[in-house]
């Protein structure tokens, strides 16, 4: 009935009507995208996915339309993920650590914030061609050590800002009272900010694991790819997203299909990762002080 | 007296003895160097990337010059021709598309979660935008090869060809989906949960008495938006925008996989094109055979890190700016 009151048929009123409606389709339109990606992904992927893919190595001919599996690929993901990610953590949380307690939002902490945002802009192909020049430099070759400190340099800013967001919504009630009580602040930084960080360094964990275990193009130049895996940091290592790459590059549609395949597989460990980091912060969260 | 004294210490036994502040204080200067160097690190890996790159660039720039190599149309490194002009202009034309596409969706919907929806709204849609941006680039380029592509072949095309084909942007030349449209899509896709997450944060910087203020004299809620919000968040919005740019402009393989690779310099929206990107992972095989070639290679890498370097840090500060504001 209120539609055809005379407040409602005021050109303002029909602008507010219409502005509203546009809004919701343009966020469905987004939110429809997941749906559309994932359901394309599931379809595609499914009929071909087998228990071989996920526990066997490729065998002779595999790329020809043969027998096998792409475990070479998923164990190098996941080798050179939680290598990259380990390494992260070793300087994201000192940095984290310090932007909280000694710079906050000194000049020279916001110059810190600006280049890890600089370097998150930085995308994944530049870091792999200066992977690249670096091991050229070095006299390296593509190894599974090089692609896990690529990715290391690329998870380093997402997985600092991450933790940088929780930390500073964190009261600062606990750490003055620590300080008023005598605390230097490296003790703080140690014995109060590190337990107030713990979901935010989670969460740090598994968007960088994340990040890491989807990027490609920077584990192209620094990791290379082969059907083994690797056993030595110096082994070149397969890695799931150019499993795909590859796979759907080839002429042959059996290959292709596992193509698909792979990336189901990736998608599944994706989301189960960044669903998985939802689920801990939220549970988590419930020992912090707020 | 000596009995005090062991009773003393009897209470002390399994306690650590306390550091003298001295040496507390001194533990804490020490404990902040080392944190300083450790924050050293991110501005010290800027430099040092660009350096590298400039360094192993150096032996091509310094033989043809910058602007050969920018504007050269002509790309056959087997004849020691580099010239870069068809993968730049690919770059920003699969660039302006994405952008073009995204923007809009993105800042009604930002709008939207910003000032209208409900908190239950907000909590649902947060988790897709993570989502989405959490999916892998080379799972975008799949959906791309597998739902995008055929869509603009037997979609798009034919209805542009028929309705906008005068328009000289929109002509379709080319037989396949593997084109420019495709390319955008999936990147419009790809940086719309940036530019939405962003443009939100922006949004939330508005002091909320500015709305009740409009809010109270009468003006509808869009009203509210489009005279007092919008024009506080302007450069803003610009930042969110640029930084969406900047991102497209060095997404890899989902494009690569889409956009077609052929190095012409694009007239259409519906040609192929073939991104900078794309071209340094498409070669990194063959690089170090060809002389010079590897050099081509990183200085089209360096070129893109200095465009995204500039937009990301103007954006960046614009958006420090406004958020300390708050």
């Amino acid at each position: 009935m209120s539609l055809f009151t005379k407040k409602h048929w005021q050109r303002r009123h029909l602008t507010e009507t219409f502005m509203k409606f546009i809004m919701r389709v343009s966020l469905a339109i987004v939110a429809s995208a997941l749906g559309l990606i994932l359901w394309i992904v599931i379809v595609r992927g499914f009929p071909s996915l087998s228990w071989d893919m996920v526990t066997k190595i490729p065998e002779g001919g595999y790329y020809m339309g043969k027998g096998g599996g792409i475990l070479n690929a998923i164990i190098g993901s996941a080798y050179l993920a939680t290598g990259g990610t380990l390494l992260a953590i070793l300087f994201s949380v000192p940095i984290a650590l310090y932007l909280k307690t000694y710079l906050g939002d000194s000049k020279w902490g916001q110059y810190v914030r600006l280049s890890l945002d600089v370097l998150w802009g930085i995308p994944s192909i530049v870091y792999g061609a200066f992977g690249f020049a670096l091991m050229i430099i070095l006299g390296m070759r593509a190894s599974l050590l090089a692609g896990i400190i690529i990715l290391a340099f690329i998870e380093l800013p997402i997985m600092t800002r991450a933790m940088d967001e929780v930390i500073r919504r964190m009261p600062t009630d606990l750490e003055h009272a620590a300080l008023a009580l005598g605390s230097t602040k490296f003790e703080v930084a140690l014995r109060v900010v590190t337990r107030q960080m713990l979901p935010g360094i989670t969460t740090a964990i598994l968007l960088g694991f994340g990040r890491g275990i989807g990027d490609a193009a920077s584990v192209l130049f620094t990791a290379g790819y082969t059907d083994r895996i690797p056993s030595s940091l110096m082994n070149p290592t397969a890695s799931l997203p150019l499993a795909v790459f590859f796979q759907l590059g080839s002429p042959y549609p059996e290959v292709q299909e596992r193509g698909y395949a792979a990336a189901l597989i990736l998608t599944i460990i994706v989301l189960a990762v960044s669903l998985g980091s939802r689920w801990l912060s939220s549970r988590l969260n419930r020992y912090t002080v707020k | 007296m000596s009995r005090f004294i062991t009773n003393f210490n009897k209470q002390t036994e399994g306690r650590q003895p306390r550091p003298s502040a001295t040496l507390r204080a001194r533990q804490d200067t020490k404990a902040r160097r080392a944190f300083f160097i450790f924050t050293l690190l991110p501005v010290l890996l800027i430099i040092f990337i660009t350096v590298a790159l400039f360094f192993r660039s150096w032996p091509i720039i310094s033989e043809y010059g910058l602007s050969d190599l920018l504007f050269g149309e002509i790309w056959k490194p087997n004849q020691g021709l580099f010239g870069f002009r068809p993968f730049i202009l690919g770059t920003f034309w699969v660039t302006i598309v994405g952008v073009v596409l995204a923007v809009p969706a993105c800042l009604l919907a930002s709008i939207y979660l910003a000032e209208y929806a409900h908190n239950r709204t907000r909590s649902f849609a947060k988790p897709i935008l993570d989502l989405l941006a959490a999916i892998p680039p080379v799972v975008y380029g799949v959906w791309g090869l597998v739902a995008i592509v055929p869509f603009v072949d037997d979609v798009l095309a034919p209805l542009s060809d028929r309705w906008l084909g005068s328009v000289s942007i929109f002509e379709v030349n080319q037989p396949t989906g593997f084109n420019i449209l495709s390319a955008g899509i999936v990147l419009a896709v790809m940086i719309a949960p940036l530019i939405i997450s962003v443009m939100y944060e922006i949004f939330s910087t508005v002091p909320n008495d500015l709305r009740h203020a409009s809010l109270a004299v009468g003006a509808t809620q869009w009203q509210t938006i489009r005279n007092i919000v919008l024009p506080q968040v302007g450069p803003g919005i610009l930042a969110a925008i640029v930084l969406g740019a900047s991102r497209a402009l060095g997404e890899t393989i989902a494009v690569l996989m889409v956009v077609g690779n052929i190095p012409q310099i694009p007239t259409t929206i519906f040609d192929s094109a073939y991104p900078l990107p794309a071209l340094i992972a498409n070669n990194y095989g063959e690089m170090m055979s060809i002389p010079l070639y590897d050099a081509a290679l990183l200085s089209a890498a360096l070129v893109l890190l200095l465009v995204i370097l500039i937009f990301n840090i103007l954006s960046i500060i614009v958006l420090q700016r406004m958020l300390r504001k708050k």
